[in-house]
């Protein structure tokens, strides 16, 4: 064996032992030309974070963590980002809260329960092409459904922002990840060998005595990381914002006697990539640096999750494959 | 002997305790109630964009879909100059995600040893994480400076080729998960076969599992397509607010999800029923029949591969 560690499938030692061992410079050009498009994406990668990172540091420099900590301010040297990381943060609550318990009941149902019929194949394409919807549409059915219809029709908020609150940014955020959250978490459902489920049913167990001991014991590690790459999606979106809620100006204030339910339902909010594509649009030349830092506080965050989920999901597959 | 009230006894035994019974239909109805919920969810969404849309295109006369160029607060709805506006994106992040995509996919699947794999496997997905308003900064910084500029010295700031690029880049690791998928999934016998007939390893790869994997390729280059049609922070940075329809690559102008985007920043400003704001709902409900048409049609070519193999 020549690779050591790596295992060899069969088509592998099947084409080694016809091909042998000469050198053809046509497999090599092709072999090397994909690699290249791979690569691509490497430094694409690199050249985006390095660049970023590069822009950003006369903002740190300068100014330190005060960057952070500060509010919005149309004055560049005293903008911060504080409102748009706890807005992100609200709304990232959100999502958990309640696109993680839906997603994960609907894809129990569909998986363990549903019946192979009609309705079930209706649902899942459903479910397929909700996926797929763009999510500024998400952000016109946010506007519509959850600020117009529930803010303003059925709660009357029709003063101050007018029922372009965080519940409304953050329920708009769930249900655009909600398909997302169904699929990956019926995927791994789907993993779940199905000799452990007649096992638990044979000796007289219910489904749902199935499903909690036997099912999502051995599926939740690969639930939770498609969930933690799924909010992470919802952290990182700024677009439905935009038709949700989120404050698009330089500057704003919540009163400071704010009680939590004022700053759910009547105070204004942003979110950290809103405030990114909000500098990104400003023509002063000083909003650069300042656009690059909030970015690079935004992969930050996200990135440090994401890896996380990868890694853990890498180590968990090796471990039971 | 057993008698028939035997029969009965052992009968009612094997259907187990009534409130065990009574928890588990309510188990079930209580998750089926929540996959339910999607279908609220279109409903609410096919309301918001029909009911909105219709009540602009009945406020306005037809005409004004045909005026010059894309100006809501003017009067003037030219829906064909976001679409070419779109396509153009579309077109130009095609040509970097297909071959970039496709390439990577065949790589992974056909030749990257398991190690080699498993590390940049990774970072297509690390890749897929970065939001896309932040690819829109590195389309206005870096691509129109460096790359565009480079071309067209004359390029405008923003710019169709700059934006679409960009979208190419952020379709990249869908079209090369999705089509990758597809690769695999064509059995090894194939590739055995091919190789027991004497064929390199590339001419295996290329003329033997990209064909026969080719309808769940076809699929990824059209949900590659949706994406790109409804790619939004991207473009509402970096291809600019021209309404004026241009079929040139080096300047820039409203798409689809750019004149949406563009009415919900300045939504302070037209908000109520004015036609300006109802326009949104209706470029919104024209975005939503393109995408959903080619969702579904992804879909299908799809499941052609999931049945042959």
């Amino acid at each position: 064996m020549t690779t050591g560690t790596a295992a060899i499938t069969t088509t592998e030692l099947v084409r080694r032992s016809i091909e042998g061992r000469r050198f053809s410079p046509v497999n090599a050009l092709i072999a090397f030309t994909l690699l290249f498009t791979l690569l691509s994406s490497v430094v694409i990668l690199v050249t985006l974070l390095v660049d970023t990172i590069a822009a950003a540091l006369p903002v740190f420099a300068t100014r330190g963590f005060s960057f952070i900590t500060s509010s919005l301010s149309p004055r560049a040297e005293a903008a911060g980002i504080w409102q748009g990381i706890m807005g992100s943060l609200a709304l990232t609550g959100f999502v958990i809260a309640v696109a993680f318990p839906l997603g994960v009941a609907a894809a129990v149902y569909l998986e363990e329960y549903a019946p192979d019929n009609r309705l079930t194949r209706f649902l899942n394409a459903n479910i397929r092409n909700l996926a797929g919807v763009p999510s500024i549409v998400y952000g016109i059915l946010g506007l519509f459904l959850f600020v117009e219809v529930f803010m303003r029709g059925m709660l009357g908020a029709s003063e101050g922002i007018a029922g372009r609150n965080v519940v409304a940014g953050g329920l708009t955020l769930a249900v655009l990840v909600l398909p997302i959250m169904i699929i990956t978490t019926s995927e791994a459902l789907r993993a779940v060998p199905s000799g452990l489920r007649e096992a638990s049913l044979a000796v007289g167990a219910t489904r749902w005595e199935t499903i909690r001991h036997h099912v999502l014991p051995v599926a939740v590690p690969a639930i939770l990381t498609g969930s933690v790459l799924t909010i992470a999606r919802a952290f990182g979106e700024s677009a439905p914002l935009l038709l949700a809620g989120a404050q698009l100006s330089l500057f704003f204030t919540v009163a400071s006697d704010s009680s939590f339910y004022d700053l759910m339902l009547t105070q204004p909010y942003t979110a950290l990539p809103i405030i990114v594509f909000n500098f990104a649009r400003q023509p002063q030349a000083e909003f650069v640096a300042l656009t690059a830092a909030s970015i690079v506080v935004l992969l930050v965050m996200l990135l440090s999750v994401n890896a996380a989920a990868v890694l853990a999901r890498d180590r968990y597959e090796r471990r039971y494959r | 002997m057993a008698t028939v009230d035997d029969q009965r006894d052992i009968s009612i035994d094997l259907t187990g305790d009534v409130r065990r019974r009574r928890r588990e239909s309510l188990v079930k109805a209580t998750f089926f109630a929540a996959a339910a919920v999607s279908i609220l969810i279109s409903v609410a969404i096919v309301i918001a964009l029909i009911g909105k849309a219709w009540a602009f295109v009945s406020s306005i006369e037809l005409s004004q879909l045909w005026a010059d160029g894309w100006f809501p607060r003017r009067g003037r709805f030219q829906l064909a100059a976001l679409i070419v506006h779109t396509l153009m994106v579309t077109g130009i992040a095609m040509v970097v995600a297909v071959p970039f995509g496709l390439g990577s996919a065949v790589y992974l699947s056909e030749y990257a040893r398991s190690g080699v794999r498993r590390v940049l496997k990774p970072t297509l997905e690390i890749l897929a994480g970065i939001p896309s308003v932040v690819l829109g900064f590195f389309a206005l910084q870096f691509i129109t400076p460096n790359i565009v500029r480079g071309m067209f010295p004359g390029a405008q700031s923003a710019n169709f080729l700059a934006a679409g690029i960009a979208v190419g880049i952020l379709t990249i690791p869908l079209v090369a998960s999705v089509s990758e998928d597809a690769m695999r999934a064509v059995p090894s016998s194939l590739r055995e076969a091919s190789y027991g007939l004497g064929a390199k390893r590339w001419h295996t790869a290329l003329r033997v599992v990209f064909p026969a994997a080719i309808s769940g390729i076809i699929a990824a280059v059209i949900l590659g397509i949706s994406r790109a049609i409804g790619e939004t922070m991207v473009v509402a940075l970096a291809a600019g607010l021209n309404g004026i329809m241009t079929f040139n690559p080096t300047e820039g102008g409203l798409t689809m999800t750019g004149a949406i985007a563009n009415l919900a920043v300045g939504s302070d400003q037209v908000a109520g029923d004015v036609a300006a704001f109802q326009s949104l709902f209706f470029v919104g409900l024209v975005l939503f029949i393109f995408t959903l048409a080619l969702n579904i049609l992804s879909g299908r070519m799809v499941r052609r591969y999931r049945q042959r193999y």
